[in-house]
């Protein structure tokens, strides 16, 4: 009874939405990936540079927005090297996604440790702060849900509808899904499959980043080791789950917050304080896993996903 | 104007240059951006590399260190190479390897109080099944539903590890433990014994060695091997000539999650004694690292897991000598990794601009 309760209460919509935002920039950006036809396994490291790139740039004396940039040019950065060893080089998206990730996390807490030497715990910035939607965010239930976040939420938001509208109604969207479903289509087209496929890794990584940096800038103020914690690899189950497809990763990014929300919660009542405290912490992955699961049958997976595109051969 | 393209060429008769250039390029090249980091830091590269290299094989103490750091990297770096060999990604090295040692402790704390020659192999054949059985899970995901197990595995290390928390502040809870996360130690006949009396080497480093050569004989010298190489150039060719494909991949994932597991077993019975969660520092991840710079190569494996498990080793104590942070290593091993498998490829393509 107590859980039908909690999902009447506008505070946890509201959770649910916070906790949905970072997943919805990484996924977007795994997505746009994916669609152009590369698996990037380095959305996790990405992740956790961009967590610390925002915010390090915000506590070294930049505005917040910049902040955000920072954290997407970073993340671009990453896309590129990744995108030119799996593109042009053709070498396994597998291994050289891993590599990235590994690179970008190392390197974080590298410099993290070059920059705050002595500190024993992360400093605090001023992060992102609350903006209520005048009139929508009086609304019951959804106005403090929905209308009451962050900016950067809302940002979240509203690139979903952009990647959706430049994916299927513009011609470099058609000329990214080409890219991932007939390369060879494309190329007698006159266009570049590489040049097509970097910019889409590119941009990506540079989503992935802002994601981490969400994190740092408008869910918590502070950055920490291990924060990202496996939610790149949850973008990656999100972006199967959503079937390839903005809005459809939009909803599951919602839904799986939600099901996390709600856990959170749960873990408070009477009935889960019986329960261990690291079952609850499993249900996101174990979630992820049987969403998978649920939709391998029915998946409309990008036709030449890892698959690399070489002029030379037919 | 013209674009700038370009296209990958097989070279059809590589020369000797061409073989070495590459690889040797790569490691000059990772060298000297570890070098440029150490300057950022404010340190003289020279003394860092120095420092790395002297902490890793400088003296006695620091060889037997690299040693017994190595030895859980063999075990899954082995793992790695034979599953990646079939083109089945086995990223849960990691969740495998806290399997063989679950097991160890479950078993190895009184369960069985039987001597050493009996329960020693025991415990160990049980660790390994315990790890193929969990990458027993991902591997039917993909052969029966065709779910990908990069992500399933991946998602499993974080799975198992909260398990494993679960367990450690639960009925494995060491009563004398103080509080802590910690497992009772196991009892004495459980533990592996020193390869040679008075040196801190135990005989995990010896079982790895003899697994490498037994997988590298299952890989040049039987139906196995040669299934899972079919297997891992070309599925569809390998099922239009007979090979039970589903089959092979099950039977390499058996195998790799049992290795990844020994990993566990000899980290718990060899050194460790009772099980923590900070048991592996990511051997299970570094694994990865391990077996592609050993180009998958089951002997290459131990002098690949030697080479990073000296960078690690090394990088501890430099960093502690010349305050630079040890995270250098990890950049420096994820640096080789990138730039290596470039170099691989450069071996036998060349690239042509059109």
């Amino acid at each position: 009874m107590e859980i039908i309760e909690i999902l009447f209460t506008a505070s946890f919509w509201a959770a649910a939405i916070r906790i949905a935002s970072p997943l919805i920039f990484a996924t977007l950006g795994e997505l746009i990936c994916e669609r152009a036809g590369v698996l990037n396994l380095g959305i996790e490291g990405i992740m956790v540079a961009g967590a610390f790139a925002g915010w390090m740039a915000v506590y070294s004396g930049t505005g917040l927005w910049t902040g955000v940039c920072v954290a997407m040019l970073v993340g671009m950065a990453f896309g590129l090297l990744h995108s030119i060893l799996t593109v042009p080089f053709g070498l396994s998206q597998h291994v050289v996604g891993l590599g990235v990730t590994l690179l970008a996390t190392s390197s974080t807490y590298y410099a993290y440790r070059l920059a705050l030497p002595e500190v024993t715990s992360p400093p605090k910035i001023e992060a992102f702060q609350p903006f209520e939607i005048p009139l929508l965010s009086d609304l019951p239930l959804v106005g403090p849900a929905l209308f009451s976040q962050t900016p950067f939420t809302y940002l979240a938001f509203a690139l979903a509808v952009v990647v959706s509208v430049v994916l299927y109604r513009t011609p470099l969207g058609l000329a990214v899904r080409a890219a991932g479903e007939n390369p060879a289509a494309v190329a007698a087209q006159g266009l570049s499959v590489s040049a097509i496929r970097m910019g889409a890794v590119v941009v990506g990584s540079g989503f992935m980043a802002v994601g981490g940096a969400f994190l740092t800038m408008s869910a918590f103020d502070s950055f920490f080791f291990e924060m990202v914690n496996g939610r790149g690899w949850i973008c990656i189950a999100l972006v199967v789950f959503g079937s390839w497809r903005p809005g459809k990763a939009l909803l599951g990014a919602v839904l799986f917050a939600a099901f996390d929300a709600l856990q959170i919660r749960v873990q408070q009542t009477g009935f889960g304080a019986d329960i261990p405290y690291q079952i609850f912490l499993m249900m996101p992955y174990v979630l992820s896993i049987v969403a998978l699961v649920v939709m391998s049958r029915r998946a409309e997976v990008p036709a030449a996903l890892m698959v690399p595109f070489n002029k030379g051969e037919r | 104007m013209k674009r700038w393209s370009m296209r990958l060429e097989p070279i059809a008769n590589p020369t000797l240059g061409r073989r070495l250039m590459p690889p040797a390029t790569a490691l000059v090249a990772t060298v000297t951006i570890a070098s440029l980091l150490a300057m950022t830091a404010g340190a003289n590269p020279f003394s860092v590399l120095g420092l790395i290299l002297k902490g890793a094989f400088g003296s006695k103490f620091a060889i037997l260190e690299t040693l017994n750091r190595a030895t859980p990297l063999i075990f899954t770096g082995l793992a790695v190479a034979v599953a990646f060999r079939a083109k089945f990604w086995n990223i849960g090295a990691e969740a495998q390897l806290y399997a063989g040692a679950l097991v160890t402790v479950v078993f190895g704390t009184g369960l069985l109080p039987w001597p050493s020659i009996a329960i020693l192999p025991v415990i160990m054949i049980l660790a390994i099944l315990a790890g193929a059985f969990l990458l027993l899970i991902p591997a039917l995901l993909k052969t029966r539903f065709g779910v990908d197990e990069v992500v399933t595995t991946l998602l499993f290390n974080f799975i198992f590890l909260l398990f494993i928390s679960m367990l450690l502040e639960g009925p494995l809870k060491d009563p004398m433990g103080m509080g802590w996360p910690k497992s009772a130690r196991v009892l004495a006949e459980v533990r592996l014994p020193r390869i040679v009396e008075g040196l801190r080497l135990h005989w995990g480093f010896g079982i790895a060695i003899i697994s490498a050569f037994v997988i590298w004989i299952i890989q040049t010298r039987s139906t196995l091997g040669y299934e899972m190489r079919a297997v891992g150039l070309n599925k569809e060719a390998a099922a239009f000539a007979g090979i039970p494909v589903n089959k092979v991949l099950v039977k390499t994932a058996l195998l790799s999650g049992g290795l990844a597991a020994l990993a566990g077993f000899s980290e718990v019975a060899g050194l460790k004694g009772s099980l923590t969660l900070d048991l592996s520092p990511g051997f299970g991840y570094t694994g990865i690292i391990v077996a592609m710079l050993a180009l998958l190569n089951p002997l290459g494996v131990v002098i690949a897991a030697l080479f990073v498990a000296g960078i690690f080793v090394g990088a501890d104590s430099m960093s502690r000598a010349a305050d630079v942070p040890t995270y250098l290593a990890d950049i420096m091993l994820a640096t080789a990794l990138l730039l290596m498998v470039l170099a691989i490829m450069l071996t036998r393509f060349r690239v042509v601009r059109d």
